[in-house]
């Protein structure tokens, strides 16, 4: 095969479609000659899926997950990106706040899962707070990193045809830095996705991975187990490849090398 | 020189435009300081062409950067139409190599970007106007990513031109450009500077397109910078590239900067 030869648009369904139909049928039969009792197979697990949404108890997991993501991710990016573009703007700044926040970022919003429910109260804000957390310190970072990375002749072209600071900010850095902000609001989207999952397993009765942990629970139903763990993974990949879309918009895509 | 040469006029030089007066720039690093320009005094008059040309790392660039506002002087003065330049100012446009565009902006966002105060419908006119005078018509709405790399530099060069400047600063404008493009664009500067009439600096490490082009070429010395000679370029537009009197220049010039002209 060559390396480089690009394939066929049949075969680039194909061959992903056979490698999960062969995981399928592996799963399968690992089930079948290990005679295990708790593990579901993946027929356990359809009609587990297809029991969820008949129960409509699927549907309204995702929503809740999707809910509170899309509250948490909102306002990490509608804190993160004026915060990023201020600091990338003012090195000095930058300077003060970057040692606080490099330590803080290395911390697994499942950490501040104590903190969150002494702050909050067991329940929804908790949740919502430990995404904010998770997808707060990446946006900060990629914003102040595309800031500081925009070539010094794209300023200056900016200043020569007379803005002032504030149009320079809004009209050449935060374009010219829009890729580098794309590519970080992206990562931190999938760490919201990460971080809802083991948010709701402790703080809430509802979302994904409340199913999870309540289908284990309640039952030992491991064919509802995996049957949200599957959900969890498509609808991740949903909203990661919705967002990649937006690496094809006209005024971005130059940043992505396209 | 056949007759039938259409003969240009020579630039109306009215008076001076710019004068650099003692300008030394020395750049201070870890402790350790660099002279880079030298005592530099030149003048340039009001619709004149000038080309500097030198080694590279000479420091032209740094001269540029300093005639443009980016860069202060270390001591003595630049200044325009006697004031004395003290930031980058829309009345003197910079163009770099063709990255200078902005890529998330189409061909007519690039044109427009200097333009915003202008109303919508007088920008639009001005836009059409430049978008044709460079031949970029037909691309009004592609990216910079889509047009090749002569389109760009017409296009930062009509971006410039867009908020009628009084001076252009072109800083080796077509070093990136592979030299066919960049000889149609030597033209294309040239007709653009007989209808438009504006003072252009120009730096170049190529003598050719400096002989060229200019009214008169500064030749610089090696860092620290000096001006060791201007010659002035005393062959009409358009110039017979094998004309005794452009070989001469030429090869002054390159005398000048102690290139042996034989390879």
């Amino acid at each position: 095969m060559n390396p480089l030869a690009e394939p066929n648009k049949w075969e680039r369904l194909l061959w992903p479609m056979l490698a999960s139909a062969l995981l399928l049928v592996l799963w399968h039969y690992a089930v079948l000659w290990s005679g295990t009792k708790v593990l579901p197979s993946p027929l356990q697990v359809e009609r587990g899926m297809l029991e969820l949404l008949y129960k409509n108890v699927l549907w309204q997991d995702i929503g809740s997950s999707l809910r509170r993501v899309a509250i948490g991710f909102g306002a990490a990016t509608a804190l993160g990106i004026p915060l990023g573009l201020i600091l990338g703007w003012y090195p000095a700044a930058n300077q003060i706040v970057n040692p606080v926040m490099q330590i803080l970022r290395p911390i697994s919003p499942i950490a501040w899962i104590p903190v969150a429910i002494i702050l909050f109260g067991v329940g929804d804000n908790a949740a919502v707070f430990l995404i904010f957390l998770g997808a707060f310190f990446p946006i900060v970072v990629a914003c102040v990193n595309g800031v500081s990375n925009v070539p010094l002749f794209y300023r200056r072209a900016g200043r020569n045809f007379g803005l002032m600071p504030a149009q320079l900010l809004t009209r050449v850095v935060f374009p010219a830095a829009l890729p580098q902000i794309i590519i970080g609001l992206r990562m931190a989207l999938g760490i919201a996705w990460l971080v809802v999952v083991a948010a709701e397993m402790v703080a809430v009765d509802s979302g994904l991975g409340y199913l999870v942990i309540d289908a284990r629970n309640s039952g030992k139903r491991y064919d509802l187990v995996v049957a949200a763990m599957i959900t969890i993974g498509v609808v991740g990949l949903a909203l990661d490849s919705g967002f990649r879309r937006l690496e094809a918009i006209k005024s971005i895509r130059w940043g992505f090398g396209k | 020189m056949s007759s039938g040469e259409v003969i240009i006029s020579p630039p109306h030089m009215v008076g001076t435009k710019l004068q650099v007066e003692n300008l030394n720039v020395i750049f201070t690093r870890d402790g350790k300081s660099t002279a880079v320009l030298q005592d530099i005094n030149l003048e340039v008059s009001e619709g004149e062409f000038v080309c500097l040309v030198g080694p590279s790392g000479c420091g032209k660039s740094t001269l540029l950067n300093t005639l443009g506002g980016f860069l202060s002087p270390t001591s003595g003065t630049v200044s325009i139409d006697g004031e004395v330049v003290r930031g980058p100012d829309p009345r003197r446009i910079f163009v770099f190599q063709e990255r200078g565009v902005f890529p998330w902006l189409t061909v007519e966002g690039n044109i427009g970007f200097g333009l915003f105060k202008l109303a919508h419908s007088e920008r639009q006119v001005r836009i059409a106007h430049y978008v044709k005078m460079v031949g970029l018509g037909g691309f009004e709405d592609a990216y910079p990513s889509e047009l090749s790399g002569g389109m760009k530099q017409r296009l930062e060069v009509a971006r410039a031109l867009a908020v009628n400047p009084d001076m252009l600063y072109l800083d080796e404008p077509f070093g990136a450009l592979d030299s066919i493009t960049r000889h149609t664009m030597r033209g294309e500067l040239l007709r653009i500077w007989e209808t438009e009439r504006k003072t252009i600096v120009f730096v170049t490490h190529d003598i050719d397109e400096a002989v060229q082009l200019a009214d008169r070429v500064v030749v610089m010395s090696a860092r620290p910078a000096v001006i060791q000679q201007i010659v002035k370029i005393d062959i009409p537009h358009p110039r017979d590239i094998s004309s005794p009197r452009y070989l001469e220049l030429r090869d002054g010039i390159l005398q000048q900067i102690g290139l042996a002209h034989k390879i």
